[in-house]
């Protein structure tokens, strides 16, 4: 068990924790203003996007097309077709696998 | 929602509409609790996959109890990011678990040691069915039931699904592109207008130029200035 994801998990959690709670101590006011609750609200829609492309095309420092991004198209297809989120990872998981075993 | 049935014949006309209406709280609650478990599963599976431990994983659903943010750390670090840069991914991505705060802490008013609770209960799903009640009493036990459900639930799930990818192998299953499918699984939702699509794309496209010319990890936080795209601050005035 590596000691520095040990501390990052720690520290992710503790600070996530200090979020929660300060929301629940800050006067109310500060945090209603539409600016803060829209900037707030798009912060995950820009890193999960973000997210998106490190998992699926990064290999070290270079972009890749593997079999990591034909389960993300079989993913993204079993989305449009309304699949539940579980749906979704398992068809994506089992074409990229597919494909590494075929190649 | 829920329904509030109106009885025609017993005597108690207000206690029956109010066990009715506790009663949809309830099956609204372990709804929720149980689909989050099933989150919990690919979470467990994929933190295995991402080189974490199932303790570590578990550690995580305890103690960060926060879905996208548990997701956004096994992301960078499995990517190869510093363990700063997946602080930093996780810490962003939980901004909003403390807005949900000016929503909930008036319904349920506690103090003290319950508010330290409450703080950690605090998430998308049990804001969401505290704030769908039309009734305080009824927003306040779809607070408690809806927090507690996908805690239970959540961290079961995860231990599963940690334990269970522990003893495959997770490159030969595909569980890394699963990885980035889940990251688009919880995109998908939240991309409902126009502002949002563009941030998506933007976040997208700043990350891939980031790649080559970045550190592992520094990518995804570039794409966090992405949100620039869809925040106009000359309209103060404008209604959401």
């Amino acid at each position: 068990m590596e000691p520095v994801t040990w501390a990052a998990l720690l520290s992710a959690a503790a600070v996530c924790f200090a979020l929660k709670l300060g929301g629940w101590l800050v006067p109310p006011r500060l945090l209603a203003d539409p600016l803060v609750r829209r900037t707030a609200a798009l912060l995950p829609v820009a890193l999960l996007a973000g997210l998106v492309v490190v998992q699926v095309a990064a290999d070290e420092r270079a972009l890749v097309l593997d079999a990591r991004a034909a389960g993300l198209v079989a993913g993204a297809l079993a989305l449009l077709a309304r699949a539940p989120f579980l749906v979704v990872v398992v068809v994506a998981a089992a074409t990229a696998g597919a494909v590494r075993a075929l190649s | 929602m829920d329904e509030q049935q109106i009885p025609q014949t017993r005597s108690d006309p207000a206690a029956l509409e109010d066990r009715a209406g506790r009663r949809a709280v309830w099956r609204q609650a372990l709804s929720v609790g149980v689909a989050s478990g099933a989150y919990g599963v690919s979470f467990g599976a994929l933190a295995t996959a991402s080189g974490l431990s199932a303790v570590q994983a578990c550690a995580l659903s305890v103690l960060m109890f926060t879905g996208g943010s548990q997701f956004a750390l096994i992301g960078v670090l499995g990517a190869g990011g510093s363990g700063l840069a997946g602080v930093a991914s996780a810490v962003l991505l939980g901004v909003r678990n403390g807005l949900y705060a000016v929503q909930v802490a008036p319904l349920l008013r506690v103090r003290g040691l319950r508010r330290v609770l409450a703080a950690q209960l605090t998430i998308d799903e049990s804001t969401a069915v505290a704030t769908a009640q039309r009734a305080p009493a009824l927003g306040r036990l779809g607070f408690w039931t809806t927090g507690v459900s996908v805690f239970v639930l959540w961290n079961a799930a995860t231990l599963l699904g940690a334990v269970g990818a522990g003893i495959v192998d997770t490159t030969a299953l595909g569980l890394d592109a699963a990885v980035g499918a889940a990251f688009l699984g919880l995109l998908a939702p939240q991309v409902r207008d126009r502002p949002a699509l563009r941030v998506a794309l933007g976040g997208a496209l700043l990350a891939a130029v980031a790649v080559p010319l970045a550190p592992p990890g520094v990518p995804v936080l570039l794409a966090a200035l992405a949100v620039l795209l869809a925040v106009r601050p000359a309209a103060p005035t404008r209604r959401r």
